[in-house]
C-alpha cells in the first residue's frame, strides 16, 4: 500500500486518543488515527459505559427486588421480579454500539481518518500499521502514543475459562452462582455489588486490611456496611492462594488456609499499561516504572512523541485521558498549553458512591498545611431523606489561614453528579466563602456541600 | 525664606565649560550644605558640585546632557534665611517649636539618594494604602510583582485566567493577586499587560518589543564626536604587518627576571613606544598634527604616545609624554602610573591631552587584524594585535615563533602609502633585532 504521511499519528482511539484526534482535526491538523478493535478504548467497550450499565440493571432490580421482599418503607410490593440477563447485556451492548458510532461519527466529522490495525513502531516518525488489507507505512510529523492499559492477571489464575477480568465480566452471559472477587478496588467492589444484586454470592478477598485502600476509612465505612447488607463476603487481610475445583484457596488474615467457594472468580488485582507489543523498543522511550514518562505537556524523552493515558501512569482515569488528548493537539497546533490542572476528580461508582476531589485531610497535613474540615452527613439533608438514602456525608478540606479549598470528598447515593460543582470548585481555587456564599438549590443533595463549607467556617445551619 | 542661587563653579583645568552629566537633586527636595547636587564632566574629568548651604531647591538650570558655561546659574535655593539660628536659639523655650523646625529642616532619608537616577519600578509590598505618599507616587505602577506567595506555592487562578496567561506568556508566578486569598483575576492580568510587556514573563524564549532610548553624555559622547570627525574628516590608509617578535618577547623575559624591586614590569609597549621614537627620529612627519582648515601641518618636536585604554567608564587615552626623553624602564613606569591614574579616575587633564600619535591595544583580545581609527588631529594610529606561537619556516625547517600583527592607520592626505610602510617596516625591523632599539646611532 501507498506510504500515508500526516503531520499527527494517534495511536489507540480510546478516550485519550479519540479526544486528542477529534480536537486535532477541529485545528485544522492532518491526523490518522490508528485502532485495532472499536472505537472507545476500554472506557467505553470493557470499562467505565458498560459497568455502569450493568451497576444500573442491578440497582434498578435490587430495587424491586426489595418491593418484593415485602415491608417496604414506602409500602410498596411486588411480586415475582425475574431479570432476563441476556436482554440486559443486549441493552448494555446497544448503548455500547451507539456509542462506538458516535465516537466514529465524531472522527469523522473532524476529518480524522481512521485506519483498524495495530499499529507498530518503526522509528520515531515512523508506524507500520498490519490491517486486514496489508501493511500500511504511516509517517507522521507528531505520534501520540493513547494504548492504555489492560488488567493484570495473576500467575496462579491465568485469565480464561472461569478466571475472567473485568472485561470477561461484562460479557457474562448469565449472572454467577458464587463469584469470588479477587481484589477490593473499586473495579471488584463495583462489580462484585452488581453482581451480588444481580443474585449471585459474592465473596470479596482483599489483601490489604480493608476495601479501598487508597480512602480513607471514614470514606469507605459506608460502602463495608452495605456490602454487608447486600450480604457480601468481604475476606480483608487474605490472599488468593490457588485454583481448587470447587472454588479459590485463601490463606486468611489469621493464616489458616480456607476455601472460597465460587463457580467464577473474577480478578481485579489492578491496570498494568499497554507497552509491548508496538514497537516500544524501537523507539527506546525513557520509563517511569511500567509507564512511560511524560513532562507537563505529555512529550515523551523523543522529541515529536506524545503519550497520554493510562499507559502515562496513574491515576488511570478517562477523563484525564481525556483532558490530556485535547492539551496535546492544542500543543501540536501551536498553542501554548501545558498541564496545571488543580484536580482530577476520582468516582468510585460502589453502593454508594464515592467522590474524591483534591487532597484529603491527611494528604493536607502531610504536605505541612494548615487546615480546617467541615463535613455534613446526608442524614440531616432532606433531599437524602426522601430518597430514601442516608449513608454518606460530604467532607471539604480547606486552608486554616485563608480558607483557599484544598480538597473535597463525599461519600453518598448518586453523590457522583456532585463532583462537577468539587472540581470547579478547586479549579476556580474558590475559598469556603466561595462556597458558603453560593446558593445551593434546595431541595437537593447538593446542599451537603454548601453545609460542609459553612460547617468548615464554624456555622453550618443544619446541623 | 530667601533665594539662593548656585552657579557652575569654576572647575579647574581653564575649562570655560562644562556637561552636566548627573543630577543628584530635583526640584522640591530638601538639602543640606555640602550634599552633592549633581556632577559635571570637562574634557577629560567629572567633577562633583556640593551645595554651599542648606535650602530647598526651587529650579534646576539645565537637563542632564546640557553643557553649562561657568559662571551661570545651575540651582537656585530656598534658603530658610535666619530661620534655622532662630530655632537654635529657642531650643530650651520650645521643644514642640523645635521638633516641628526639626522636621521642616531635616531632610526626608530620600534626599541623600540621587533622586534622577532613582527611578526603579517601585515594588509596593501590597495595595493597602499604609503610606499614603508612597501609594500616591506609585499610582500608575500598581504592584505587579513580588507576589505575596510563599516559596514554591503555586499561583491561584481560574483556569480562564490560567490559559490567559498563558496564551500571552506572562507567568504568573511573579504576578499579585488582589482577590481573596491573593487570587489572581482577569483584573490583575489587565494591570500585567497595561504594564508592558517586560513583565511577568514566563521562562524559555520570547519575543520582544520595545525601545529603550539612551541618552549619550559625558564620556560616551565625547567618544562619539571625536570618533565621528576623525572617521569623516581623515581618509584613513590601513596597513597590517606581521612582526616576530621572538627575540624581544626574550629580552622582556630577561629583563623581568632580573629587574630590581623599584621597577615595574616590562610590558610589550614600552618596547614598542621605544622603537616607534626611533622610528620618528628617521620620519618626524608621522608625529604631527594636522590642521586642516588651516592647510598646516604642526611637526612635533617632542614625541607624546598616546595609549588608547579601556577604563570602566569608557575609552580614554592618557599620554606619554616626551617618549624620547625616557629610557626603557622609564617608559615602563610612566605607563604604570597613567594606567593606575585613568583607570582610578584620578588622570589629570594634562595626562589625558597633548598626545601626538596613539597607540591602540586590546592585549589577548587583540584580535588578528584591527582597522585603527586616527586620534584627530594626529596622523598616525598604531594598533597592536594578539601575539601568538606559529609555525614559521626557516628555509631548512619550521620552527615556532611568536609572531605579533600591527594594524596600523595613517591620515592619507599627508602621509603616502610609501611613508606608511617604510616607517611600519622600520618598527618591524627593530622589533625583531631588538638590540637595534638600543644602539645610538
Amino acid at each position: 500500500m501507498k506510504d500515508i504521511s500526516c503531520k499527527l499519528l494517534v495511536i489507540g482511539a480510546g478516550p485519550g486518543g479519540y479526544t486528542c484526534a477529534i480536537r486535532a482535526g477541529q485545528l485544522g491538523i492532518d491526523t490518522v488515527i490508528v485502532e485495532a478493535k472499536k472505537a472507545g478504548g476500554t472506557c467505553l467497550n470493557v470499562g467505565c459505559i458498560p459497568s455502569k450499565a450493568l451497576i444500573h440493571a442491578a440497582d434498578e432490580y435490587e430495587s424491586v427486588n426489595a418491593m418484593a421482599r415485602g415491608g417496604h418503607p414506602l409500602g410498596i410490593s411486588a411480586q415475582g421480579p425475574a431479570i432476563d440477563f441476556a436482554k440486559t447485556i443486549a441493552w448494555k451492548d446497544g448503548i455500547v454500539g451507539r456509542l462506538n458510532n458516535g465516537v466514529a461519527g465524531l472522527l469523522k466529522k473532524a476529518g480524522v481518518k481512521v485506519l483498524v490495525g495495530w499499529a507498530t513502531f518503526t522509528d520515531g516518525k515512523t508506524v507500520e500499521v498490519t490491517t486486514e488489507l496489508g501493511r500500511q507505512v504511516i509517517r507522521a510529523e507528531h505520534v501520540v502514543i493513547a494504548t492504555g492499559s489492560e488488567p493484570v492477571e495473576l500467575p496462579f489464575l491465568p485469565f480464561g475459562g472461569r478466571v475472567i477480568s473485568s472485561t470477561g465480566a461484562l460479557a457474562l452471559t448469565h449472572v454467577p452462582g458464587k463469584l469470588a472477587v479477587i481484589g477490593g478496588g473499586y473495579i471488584g467492589l463495583e462489580l462484585g455489588t452488581a453482581f451480588a444484586k444481580l443474585g449471585a454470592k459474592v465473596t470479596v478477598i482483599e489483601a490489604q486490611t480493608r476495601i479501598l485502600p487508597q480512602y480513607d476509612p471514614d470514606l469507605t465505612r459506608p460502602v463495608a456496611k452495605h456490602l454487608r447488607e447486600l450480604n457480601i463476603d468481604v475476606l480483608t487481610g487474605a490472599k488468593a492462594k490457588a485454583a481448587r475445583e470447587e472454588g479459590i484457596l485463601v490463606e486468611t488474615a489469621e493464616g489458616a488456609e480456607s476455601l472460597v467457594e465460587a463457580d467464577t472468580v473474577l480478578v481485579t488485582v489492578g491496570r498494568r499499561p499497554k507497552t509491548a507489543g508496538w514497537g516500544l523498543d524501537a523507539i527506546d522511550l525513557t520509563m517511569d516504572g511500567p509507564f512511560i514518562r511524560i513532562d507537563d505537556q505529555c512529550r515523551t524523552s523523543m522529541r515529536g512523541v506524545f503519550a497520554l493515558g493510562d499507559v502515562t501512569g496513574e491515576p488511570m482515569l478517562a477523563h484525564r485521558a481525556m483532558a490530556q488528548g485535547e492539551m496535546v493537539a492544542e500543543i501540536i497546533s501551536g498553542k501554548k498549553r501545558v498541564w496545571d490542572r488543580v484536580s482530577i476528580p476520582a468516582v468510585c461508582f460502589t453502593d454508594p458512591e464515592i467522590v474524591t476531589a483534591g487532597l484529603s485531610p491527611d494528604e493536607a497535613r502531610a504536605s505541612g498545611i494548615e487546615i480546617v474540615v467541615g463535613q455534613f452527613p446526608f442524614q440531616a439533608n432532606g433531599r437524602a431523606m426522601t430518597l430514601g438514602r442516608e449513608a454518606g456525608f460530604v467532607r471539604i478540606v480547606a486552608r486554616a489561614d485563608n480558607h483557599l479549598v484544598l480538597g473535597i470528598q463525599g461519600v453518598g447515593a448518586g453523590i457522583s453528579e456532585l463532583s462537577a460543582a468539587f472540581s470547579l470548585a478547586l479549579e476556580m481555587r474558590a475559598r469556603l466563602e466561595d462556597v458558603a456564599e453560593t446558593i445551593h438549590a434546595h431541595p437537593t443533595q447538593s446542599e451537603g456541600f454548601l453545609e460542609a463549607a459553612l460547617g468548615a467556617l464554624g456555622h453550618a445551619i443544619h446541623i | 525664606m530667601t533665594e539662593h542661587v548656585i552657579k557652575l563653579p569654576d572647575v579647574g583645568e581653564g575649562v570655560a565649560e562644562a556637561e552636566l552629566v548627573e543630577w543628584h537633586v530635583k526640584v522640591g527636595d530638601l538639602i543640606r550644605e555640602d550634599a552633592i547636587i549633581g556632577a559635571v564632566m570637562t574634557d577629560k574629568a567629572t567633577v562633583e558640585i556640593p551645595s554651599p548651604v542648606d535650602g530647598e531647591v526651587l529650579w534646576l538650570g539645565a537637563s542632564v546632557g546640557d553643557v553649562v558655561a561657568v559662571g551661570s546659574d545651575l540651582v537656585r535655593l530656598s534658603i530658610a534665611g535666619t530661620g534655622e539660628s532662630k530655632a537654635a536659639d529657642t531650643e530650651k523655650a520650645s521643644g514642640e517649636t523645635l521638633a516641628a523646625a526639626r522636621q521642616e529642616v531635616s531632610p526626608p532619608a530620600t534626599i541623600t539618594e540621587p533622586s534622577v537616577t532613582a527611578a526603579p519600578a517601585a515594588p509596593a509590598a501590597s495595595v493597602a494604602p499604609a503610606d499614603k505618599r508612597s501609594s500616591a507616587e506609585s499610582a500608575p505602577r500598581t504592584p505587579l510583582s513580588g507576589a505575596p506567595r510563599g516559596e514554591g506555592e503555586r499561583p491561584l487562578a481560574s483556569p480562564a485566567v490560567r490559559l490567559r496567561a498563558r496564551e500571552a506568556g506572562v507567568d504568573l508566578r511573579q504576578v499579585a493577586g488582589t482577590g481573596p486569598a491573593g487570587r489572581i483575576s482577569h483584573e490583575d492580568l489587565d494591570a500585567v499587560f497595561a504594564q508592558g510587556p517586560a513583565l511577568a514573563r514566563a521562562p524559555g524564549r520570547q519575543k520582544r518589543t520595545g525601545v529603550d532610548e539612551i541618552k549619550i553624555v559625558g564620556l560616551r559622547r565625547r567618544i562619539s564626536e571625536k570618533m565621528s570627525l576623525a572617521s569623516s574628516r581623515i581618509p584613513h590608509i590601513t596597513y597590517v604587518e606581521e612582526v616576530d617578535v621572538t627575540a624581544v618577547e626574550d629580552l622582556r623575559s630577561t629583563l623581568n627576571a632580573g629587574r630590581r624591586q623599584d621597577q615595574p614590569k616590562l610590558s610589550f609597549l614600552p618596547f614598542l613606544i621605544r622603537a616607534m621614537t626611533r622610528a620618528i627620529d628617521d620620519q618626524p612627519n608621522l608625529n604631527a598634527h594636522f590642521d586642516d582648515e588651516a592647510g598646516i601641518i604642526q611637526q612635533h618636536a617632542g614625541v607624546h604616545v598616546g595609549i588608547a585604554a579601556q577604563t570602566p567608564s569608557g575609552l580614554m587615552v592618557p599620554v606619554v609624554k616626551h617618549a624620547e626623553g625616557l629610557d626603557l624602564w622609564g617608559t615602563a613606569a610612566e605607563l604604570t602610573r597613567l594606567a593606575e591614574a585613568a583607570k582610578a579616575g584620578t588622570a589629570t587633564r594634562d595626562d589625558l591631552t597633548g598626545s601626538t600619535i596613539t597607540i591602540t591595544s586590546l592585549g589577548a583580545m587583540g584580535g588578528i587584524v584591527t582597522t585603527p581609527i586616527i586620534n584627530h588631529p594626529e596622523v598616525a594610529i598604531v594598533g597592536v594585535n594578539k601575539m601568538m606561537v606559529r609555525p614559521v619556516w626557516d628555509g631548512s625547517t619550521f620552527v615556532p615563533r611568536k609572531i605579533m600583527n600591527l594594524s596600523s592607520s595613517f591620515d592619507h592626505r599627508v602621509i603616502d602609502g610609501w611613508d606608511a610602510a617604510v616607517f611600519i617596516q622600520r618598527i618591524k625591523a627593530l622589533l625583531e633585532t631588538p638590540a637595534l632599539i638600543f644602539i645610538e646611532s
